[in-house]
C-alpha cells in the first residue's frame, strides 16, 4: 500500500537572502493525485523546480527519491529520461505545427533524417484515441482552444513514458467545458496508474479531484493530509495561517474626498474577445491605498490599464477623476487626468531598458524639463536626481543605463516616473514582485508618504500579507467583478481568500 | 527619513571617482576613420590626403551622409526604410524635370524636390504607423514604386542639363575667409557650450568631468577643424554640399537631443510598450519620423542631381543599403532605441573612404563591393563583441 513514486526529504533552497525552501518534506503515492497548494511565493514553484532539475543538484540540500532510487538530476532532461515531466502554465507547444508534430516535437519520430509522416500520424492518432479526444492529428495546434492545447501537452508527456505528471495551474486559463475534459482525463489516468501532482488555487477543483493534498507556506511543509480529512476553509486556513510581522511600515493618515470613482465599468478587450471587466463599481479616496486583491486571471490588472486608457476596446460606465467625469481614450489623457500606472512587468511596460534612469525618469512628463520648449538636460538631472534620491535609489551613476540596475532599483526608477507626473491617483499593479525585502519595505514606506501627502493609491497585489498590510481597504476581485470589499479592521486573508475562490464558482454558475 | 540624509544621498551617487564617460562606440570610429586614413595615405603616397582628393571626399559623401542624418532616426525608431535610393533617385528626377522641360526656377525646384519627398514619406509613414504594415515591406515596396514612377515620368530619358543656379548647389565652394569665420564660430560654440554646460552643472551641483578632460575632447576637437578648414582652403575652400550636410547633421542633432519628439523616437525604439504607457503617441512620432526621412531623401534627390547636373533613372540606386550601412557602422543598433547621427555621418565618411581611397589605387569596382560588405560585418561584430 505504501509504496511512494516519489518522496522528497528535507529540501533547503537558498537564493541571496532567501530561503525559499526550509527542510520541505513531500512524498507522493503511487497512483494518486497529489495536490500541492500554497499561497504565490509560498514556494511551490520552486519545489518542483528543485524536483525536474531546473536547479540541479547540488545547487539544494535534501533527498530526493523516485520509486525507491535516489536520483541527482543535472538538467531537466534527466528528470524527463526518469519520468518526471512538468506542463506549466505557458504551453512549451508550436501553434504553427500540426498535433502530431507538437506531440512527437522532441521524439526520435520527428529526428529521423526522413520523417515517416504516415507512422508519425498513425501514432498520434493511437495517443489521442487513448486519450478518447477526437481530434485530427493533421489539425494545426493553434486552431485548438487552449484547453485543447493543455491535454496535447500531456500526451506529449505520456509518450515519454512519464510516471509523475506535474501540472502548474492547468485550469487557469481553461472554459469550464474544458476543464470537465481535463479532470476527467485525469481521472483516467489515476486509473492507469499514472501518478500526478496537481497545483492549483482553485480549492474546489482539488477537493474533487485530488487524494491527498500537501501544504506549504513560507517555503515550509504544513501538512500532508488525506482529502477526507479536509475542507477548502481547512486548506485556507492551513495555507495563509500566519502572523503578520513588522514587514509593513503602515501608518495611520488622513482619508479624504473621493478622488477616483468607478461607476459600473465594464470593458470588452478586442483582442482576446472577451469581456474583461463587468459592472465594476468602487471609489477610492484621497489619501487612501486600496488593495486589490484576488487570484491570479481574475482581471484586476485588465481592469486598471484599461481605466488607464492602454487597451482599445468596447468600455461602458462612468469614470469620476476629482469631481470630473472623464473618458479616457489612451494613457497620455489618464496622465493629463492625474492618474499614474506602475505595471507589473516592469522591463515590458515600464522601462526604456537601454535608457539611462534619467531619461527614464522623466518620459512620462517630459514638458516638465522643457521649460523653454526644449529639453533642459541639467534640470532634467537635477529632477531626477532628487526624485531618485528620495526612493533612495542606489546606482553608480544617474546616467548609468536602466537594465544594469537590480530589480528594487529598477522599480524605484518607473516609480520615479510617474511620481515625476504628480499623479492623483498611483495605481501599482504588484509594486514588489520579484524586489528583495530590504527594497520592499522601501516601497512600502514611499506608499505611506504619497498617501499622506494625498495621493489616493490602488495596490494591486497577489501577496496577501503584503495587501493586509498596506492597505486601508481592500476590494476582491474574481472573474472580471468585484465579489467583496473588506476595511483594515474587517479584513483577514481568510476572508479574501473567500470572496477571490468562492467568487469564481458563484460566477461560473451564473454564467452557464 | 529627514531632509539632509536625502542630500548626502545625491552627493554619494552623482559623484563617482572620476568620470571617463567616454562614449567607446565613437572613439573607435574615429580611430578606424584615421586608420583608414593613414593606410589609404601611406597607399597612395600622400594623394589620398591632399586637399583636393578630401575637398571631393567630402563632396562624394554628402548624398549618402544626408540620407543616413535621416535613417538614424528610421532605426532607431526602430524600422528600416529601404526607399531612400529611389526616393532620392524620384525626388532627384522630377527635380531636373521642373526644371529642364518646364523652365521652373532653382528655388521652386528644390522646394518641390523636398515636398515631394516629404508626401512620399508621409504615405510610407502612414503604413506603417496607422496600418501596422512592417517597414521593410511598406519601403521594400517604395522602393519598386518610386523607381518605377521615375522610369515613367522621365519616359527613360537622362534629364540634363541643369540650370547654373541648380549646379551649385553640390558643385560650388565657400569663400576662404568664410570658411575660416564659420571654423571658428564653430570652435567658440564648443568652448562656450562646454563652458556653459560644466558651469551649470556645478551650480545645481551635479557631476562634472574634470577640467581637463572636457577642454582636452574640446581643444582636440578644434584642432581637427582647423586642420580640416586650411587643407580645404588649400583646395577650392569648403564644398558647399559639405556645409549643407553639417547645417542638416547639426539641426538633426539638436531635434534628437533637445525636442521631445527626438526623445520619443529613442523611447519608441528602445521598448514601444512602455512608451505607450507612458504616454506617448508611437503612431504619430513614427509617421513624423518617415516624412522627416522622406523630405531629407528629397534634399539628398537635390545634391544627387546636381552634383550630376543631370537625372537618370537609374540615380540613387543602392544608396539605400549605403544610407543603411552608414548608420550601422555609426553603432546605430538595428534592434532600435539606440543610435547617434555624429556616428552616422562618421559612418558615411568611412564608407566614402573607402571608395575614394581603392579608386585611386586603381582597385577594380568589385573590390570594393566586397570590401564595404566586408567592413560593415566587421563592424556589427565589434559592436556586438564589446557589449558582452
Amino acid at each position: 500500500m505504501k509504496t511512494y513514486a516519489l518522496q522528497m526529504e528535507g529540501i533547503t533552497k537558498e537564493f541571496p537572502g532567501v530561503k525559499a525552501l526550509d527542510d520541505v518534506t513531500f512524498s507522493v503515492r503511487k497512483g494518486e493525485i497529489h495536490a500541492l497548494c500554497g499561497e504565490n511565493g509560498a514556494g511551490k514553484s520552486t519545489l518542483m523546480k528543485v524536483l525536474s532539475g531546473v536547479y540541479p543538484s547540488g545547487t539544494y540540500s535534501g533527498r530526493i527519491v523516485i520509486n525507491g532510487k535516489e536520483v541527482h538530476f543535472k538538467d531537466i532532461k534527466e528528470s524527463q529520461d526518469a519520468g518526471v515531466a512538468i506542463i506549466y502554465q505557458e504551453l512549451a507547444l508550436v501553434p504553427e505545427m500540426t498535433v502530431a508534430e507538437n506531440i512527437f516535437l522532441s521524439s526520435d519520430l520527428m529526428r529521423k533524417k526522413i520523417i515517416d509522416w504516415n507512422e508519425l500520424y498513425a501514432q498520434a492518432q493511437y495517443w489521442l484515441d487513448q486519450i478518447g479526444l477526437s481530434i485530427d492529428p493533421q489539425t494545426k495546434l493553434g486552431e485548438l482552444t487552449v484547453g485543447k492545447q493543455q491535454l496535447i501537452e500531456i500526451i506529449k508527456a505520456l509518450t515519454k513514458k512519464a510516471e509523475i505528471l506535474i501540472l502548474d495551474e492547468p485550469t487557469a486559463a481553461l472554459t469550464e467545458s474544458d476543464v470537465e475534459i481535463l479532470i476527467s482525463l485525469l481521472k483516467d489516468l489515476r486509473a492507469k496508474g499514472v501518478t500526478c501532482i496537481y497545483i492549483s488555487h482553485k480549492l474546489g477543483e482539488v477537493i474533487t479531484l485530488a487524494d491527498s493534498v500537501t501544504i506549504l507556506r513560507d517555503g515550509q511543509t504544513v501538512s500532508t493530509d488525506s482529502i477526507e480529512e479536509l475542507t477548502e476553509d481547512k486548506i485556507v486556513t492551513k495555507m495563509v495561517g500566519r502572523t503578520l510581522t513588522e514587514l509593513f511600515p503602515y501608518e495611520k493618515h488622513d482619508i479624504g474626498d473621493p478622488i477616483l470613482e468607478v461607476k459600473n465599468y465594464s470593458f470588452h478587450h478586442g483582442g482576446i474577445n472577451e469581456t474583461v471587466a463587468k459592472e465594476v463599481s468602487f471609489s477610492l479616496s484621497k489619501g487612501e491605498i486600496l488593495g486589490v486583491s484576488g487570484l491570479m486571471g481574475a482581471g484586476r490588472t485588465e481592469l486598471f490599464i484599461s481605466l488607464f486608457g492602454g487597451y482599445p476596446g468596447k468600455k461602458s460606465g462612468e469614470v469620476i477623476i476629482d469631481g470630473k467625469t472623464v473618458d479616457i481614450k489612451k494613457p497620455s489623457e489618464a496622465i493629463q487626468a492625474g492618474l499614474a500606472y506602475v505595471s507589473e512587468d516592469r522591463k515590458r511596460y515600464g522601462l526604456v531598458l537601454g535608457m539611462e534612469i534619467t531619461k527614464n525618469s522623466t518620459l512620462a512628463a517630459l514638458q516638465k524639463v522643457m521649460p523653454k520648449g526644449l529639453i533642459d538636460t541639467e534640470i532634467e538631472m537635477k529632477n531626477a536626481g532628487e526624485l531618485t534620491s528620495r526612493m533612495n535609489l542606489k546606482a553608480h551613476s544617474l546616467e548609468a543605463k536602466v537594465s544594469q540596475l537590480s530589480g528594487g532599483n529598477q522599480q524605484k526608477v518607473v516609480l520615479s516616473k510617474w511620481l515625476f507626473t504628480n499623479p492623483k491617483v498611483l495605481i501599482l499593479d504588484e509594486p514588489t514582485r520579484g524586489i528583495d525585502v530590504g527594497a520592499k519595505y522601501e516601497i512600502y514606506k514611499i506608499i505611506n508618504e504619497l498617501s499622506q501627502q494625498g495621493v489616493g493609491i490602488v495596490m494591486i497585489s497577489s501577496e496577501l500579507p503584503e495587501v493586509l498590510g498596506v492597505s486601508d481597504r481592500v476590494i476582491v476581485m474574481s472573474e472580471g467583478t468585484i465579489t467583496g470589499e473588506l476595511t483594515r479592521e474587517e479584513a483577514t486573508q481568510e476572508k479574501i481568500m473567500k470572496y477571490a475562490t468562492a467568487g469564481r464558482d458563484k460566477n461560473e454558475s451564473n454564467i452557464i | 527619513m529627514s531632509q539632509t540624509s536625502f542630500e548626502t544621498q545625491t552627493q554619494n551617487s552623482n559623484r563617482p571617482k572620476l568620470n571617463f564617460n567616454f562614449n567607446v562606440q565613437s572613439y573607435t570610429l574615429i580611430i578606424a576613420l584615421v586608420l583608414i586614413a593613414l593606410i589609404f595615405g601611406i597607399l597612395t603616397k600622400g594623394e589620398f590626403l591632399s586637399p583636393r582628393n578630401l575637398s571631393n571626399l567630402f563632396t562624394q559623401m554628402s548624398v549618402i551622409s544626408v540620407l543616413a542624418i535621416g535613417m538614424t532616426l528610421v532605426i532607431v525608431a526602430g524600422h528600416i526604410d529601404l526607399s531612400v535610393g529611389s526616393l532620392a533617385g524620384l525626388t532627384g528626377g522630377i527635380a531636373a524635370i521642373l526644371q529642364v522641360w518646364f523652365g521652373w526656377d532653382t528655388f521652386w525646384v528644390v522646394l518641390a524636390a523636398i515636398l515631394v519627398g516629404a508626401l512620399l514619406g508621409f504615405w510610407q509613414g502612414w503604413w506603417v504607423a496607422y496600418r501596422a504594415v512592417p517597414a521593410f515591406i511598406v519601403t521594400l515596396g517604395g522602393m519598386l514604386i518610386f523607381r518605377g514612377i521615375l522610369i515613367g515620368v522621365s519616359q527613360g530619358k537622362t534629364v540634363a542639363p541643369l540650370q547654373d543656379s541648380f549646379k551649385i548647389i553640390a558643385n560650388s565652394f565657400l569663400p576662404y575667409s568664410v570658411g575660416y569665420i564659420i571654423a571658428i564660430i564653430g570652435i567658440f560654440l564648443l568652448f562656450f557650450s562646454t563652458w556653459k554646460k560644466r558651469s551649470k552643472r556645478n551650480q545645481i551641483g551635479l557631476q562634472t568631468a574634470s577640467a581637463f578632460i572636457d577642454y582636452g575632447k574640446v581643444t582636440a576637437y578644434s584642432v581637427a577643424i582647423f586642420v580640416v578648414s586650411f587643407m580645404l582652403n588649400l583646395y577650392y575652400g569648403f564644398p558647399l554640399p559639405m556645409v549643407i550636410v553639417l547645417v542638416l547633421g547639426g539641426l538633426f542633432i539638436f531635434i534628437s537631443m533637445k525636442t521631445s519628439f527626438g526623445r520619443y523616437v529613442y523611447a519608441i525604439g528602445g521598448n514601444q510598450e512602455a512608451a505607450a504607457l507612458s504616454g506617448i503617441n508611437i503612431k504619430k512620432n513614427t509617421l513624423s519620423v518617415f516624412v522627416l526621412m522622406g523630405a531629407l531623401a528629397g534634399g539628398a534627390g537635390v545634391l544627387l542631381t546636381s552634383r550630376l547636373n543631370a537625372a537618370t533613372v537609374s540615380a540613387g540606386e543602392m544608396y539605400e543599403l549605403d544610407a543603411i550601412a552608414a548608420c550601422v557602422i555609426g553603432g546605430t543598433s538595428l534592434m532600435g532605441g539606440k543610435g547617434s547621427i555624429v556616428g552616422a555621418i562618421i559612418g558615411a565618411l568611412i564608407m566614402a573612404s573607402i571608395d575614394n581611397g581603392m579608386s585611386m589605387m586603381n582597385i577594380q569596382t568589385f573590390w570594393q563591393f566586397i570590401v564595404k560588405g566586408l567592413i560593415l560585418i566587421f563592424a556589427v561584430w565589434i559592436d556586438i563583441s564589446s557589449k558582452t
